[in-house]
């Protein structure tokens, strides 16, 4: 805070002599941000208290400040509601436990195949996320050498499939949403002096104790953004529910989509969407102030 | 967990320690023992080896060939969890995310010990910084991470404290200040300190024992004084502080002295301090040591005529001269400022002299300039 302080502070010295610069530079993204963000949330809001038209064609709606479209619209999606937080949480949870060794042998083990690891941590991005999510189908699929596998080792029954579940789903996260975790882990991860690892196991720390006192701690930052970074996108998220999930896995994403496109009932979907993201500001909010990573990052 | 305080105290013996990276030898064939109670110095130029063998010793390397023991414990395999071994890093290495007192409560809490509270505020009291136990380390300038660093390390009353470059980072007047309050905390605590560094200076104002390292092997061990004043080679004399070089032959010998021919001139070295094996030899003198007269001054002991003086700097307490001699070699002489010398310009002809039993004597097989041209970081 006192470092940031000092760059408001060195920043303020600037403005007094070179006046408008800072203002010029802010000016297109200020502009972005209120063209496409500040205004569609502004009319998002408006229409969540609109009703039909009486009489009306479907997709016409008047403003009538109906505030109980909230209430009926939580109750209609609540157990999509439920899910979303349940799958974004398992998604993180997997994603978190998948990416920590990797980021972690990438920062401190892998030596001069550093860069080549970096490389095939982002290299799905090059390919669309819907083909990739497609392709998951595939693997879990019959045909997939997943399910034969599981099979012949008795771990699933001769009748149980992988795809159009919950399984699947959460999956699907995971995957989708491994790189925005292992990034950040692996900054946080790499900014650690391992000369104080070293000062760890040099005080009486042997490898675990090193692990849990010293490094996880000094990792916190980057499980915190990993984990935001996971999980936000996760709840919000329909694609994977839609590809590889069944009718009783879909999320609350599903449920705005299928308002918005098929149904046309604009009010529910734009209360819905306020709903969440109000949910995840809350939770984000807990989360950042109980993890006391303020004077880490 | 470790149990550092039981295990057994005593000397550190390191019996012919090598250390290799690929094919690079960082550490030579080294033996050495450092005596319980000692304040030893490992001195010499970046890449000698010497924070290698601190490395060894802490237990973050192992030795590709060699055994370490202390007293009677080998602990050539042990991690560096289980001995009773600190370590003051060379950027401190605190916790950032402990509070100090955290930081230095951490190596008591890993072996479990009961009054940690106690003993956390006596250390810090020792380090005069008590009132900062709620800091975190970033808070703190670099002095203060000094100390705690030494505070960490010292709170586990380890058999052997090892210090790499501790005071490296800090600026002349607070390194000069931390070098005496260390000397006073090893003398109180009364732990081994085996202390790793480049600058020759430092190692003489606090060691008992210094070993001067040059790659990968000691050069020469002893006290500052043995080690100053009768270097057994090239590189001890140039690395610590300055010596005038001069090559020569021995043309005669008596029961306790040398009579060496410089060029055409004659000078005397006692036996007792000749490491020269054959005829051709190096003289050594301090440029301290050397008088500086004009040429029709009278003078005795070893004289060598026909320099020119090159170059005069005034520093203070002393000046110092740069003698161009007849053979074009450079000697330094620094003279004190006490009256007792003619005020001398470059250009003007003088002698040199000395008193016999100063002069030194190196195997002529040596580099004149070796320890002499060593980059020395910060």
């Amino acid at each position: 805070m006192a470092y940031l302080q000092s760059v408001v502070t060195r920043a303020g010295y600037f403005t007094s002599k070179k006046g408008r610069l800072p203002y010029l530079l802010l000016f297109p993204g200020m502009l972005w941000l209120f063209t496409f963000f500040v205004l569609p949330i502004i009319n998002l809001a408006g229409t969540s208290t609109q009703t039909p038209v009486a009489g009306g064609e479907t997709g016409q709606y008047v403003q009538t400040f109906r505030f109980a479209n909230y209430i009926d619209a939580f109750n209609q999606a609540r157990p999509q509601f439920a899910r979303s937080f349940l799958y974004a949480t398992l998604a993180t949870l997997l994603a978190l436990a998948i990416s920590y060794p990797l980021a972690y042998a990438i920062a401190f083990r892998s030596g001069r195949f550093k860069n080549i690891l970096l490389v095939l941590v982002v290299a799905p991005f090059f390919t669309s996320f819907l083909l990739r999510t497609v392709a998951w189908k595939q693997i879990l699929g019959e045909q997939g050498f997943v399910v034969p596998a599981l099979r012949s080792m008795h771990i699933i029954g001769q009748n149980t499939s992988l795809t159009a579940s919950a399984l699947a789903v959460v999956t699907g996260m995971t995957y989708n949403f491994l790189p925005f975790m292992t990034l950040p882990l692996y900054a946080s991860l790499e900014r650690i002096d391992p000369r104080t690892l070293e000062a760890s196991n040099d005080l009486y720390a042997n490898g675990i104790t090193t692990f849990r006192k010293v490094t996880f701690p000094l990792s916190m930052p980057g499980v915190v953004a990993g984990t935001l970074l996971t999980f936000i996108p996760a709840a919000g998220d329909y694609v994977n529910a839609a590809i590889l999930g069944n009718p009783n896995t879909t999320m609350i994403g599903n449920v705005i989509d299928s308002r918005f496109f098929n149904i046309v009932d604009y009010p529910t979907a734009a209360a819905l969407s306020f709903m969440l993201m109000a949910a995840i500001l809350i939770l984000v909010t807990i989360y950042i102030r109980r993890s006391g990573t303020d004077e880490l990052v | 967990m470790a149990d550092a305080s039981s295990s057994s105290h005593g000397d550190l013996k390191l019996t012919r320690v090598t250390k290799s990276f690929g094919d690079f030898t960082a550490v030579d064939d080294l033996t050495l023992t450092i005596p319980e109670g000692s304040f030893f110095a490992l001195l010499g130029p970046s890449g000698c080896g010497k924070t290698t063998t601190l490395r060894m010793i802490a237990g973050l390397e192992e030795p590709t060939v060699g055994s370490i023991y202390i007293g009677e414990t080998d602990i050539t395999t042990k991690k560096p969890y289980q001995r009773p071994v600190n370590t003051v890093f060379q950027n401190y290495a605190l916790f950032p995310h402990l509070s100090i007192y955290e930081n230095v409560a951490f190596g008591l809490r890993r072996r479990g010990v009961k009054d940690v509270k106690e003993q956390v505020e006596k250390v810090l009291k020792l380090v005069e910084l008590p009132h900062l136990a709620e800091r975190k380390p970033t808070q703190l300038s670099g002095g203060q991470q000094q100390r705690i660093a030494l505070a960490r390390a010292i709170v586990n009353r380890p058999a052997l404290l090892l210090l790499d470059e501790p005071l490296g980072a800090l600026d002349l007047k607070l390194r000069r200040q931390m070098q005496i309050e260390l000397k006073w905390i090893q003398t109180e605590v009364g732990l081994t300190f085996v202390h790793v560094t480049h600058d020759q200076e430092e190692a003489m104002t606090m060691a008992d024992t210094i070993a001067v390292m040059n790659e990968g092997r000691i050069e020469q061990m002893g006290s500052p004084a043995e080690l100053y004043e009768s270097p057994e080679t090239a590189f001890v004399a140039n690395f610590l502080g300055q010596s005038n070089l001069i090559r020569g032959e021995v043309v005669s010998s008596d029961s306790d002295q040398s009579v060496v021919e410089v060029h055409g001139q004659k000078v005397a070295v006692l036996k007792s301090r000749n490491r020269a094996t054959g005829k051709s030899i190096l003289v050594g003198i301090r440029p301290e040591k050397i008088r500086i007269s004009l040429p029709d001054d009278p003078r005795n002991g070893n004289v060598l005529t026909g320099g020119i003086v090159s170059d005069v700097s005034f520093v203070g307490v002393s000046t110092q001269y740069v003698v161009e001699m007849p053979w074009k070699q450079d000697l330094m002489v620094f003279e004190q400022n006490d009256g007792g010398t003619p005020t001398l310009r470059p250009g003007d002809p003088v002698s040199l002299s000395w008193n016999p039993p100063f002069t030194f004597g190196l195997d002529g097989s040596e580099d004149v300039n070796a320890g002499s041209e060593v980059d020395e970081p910060a």
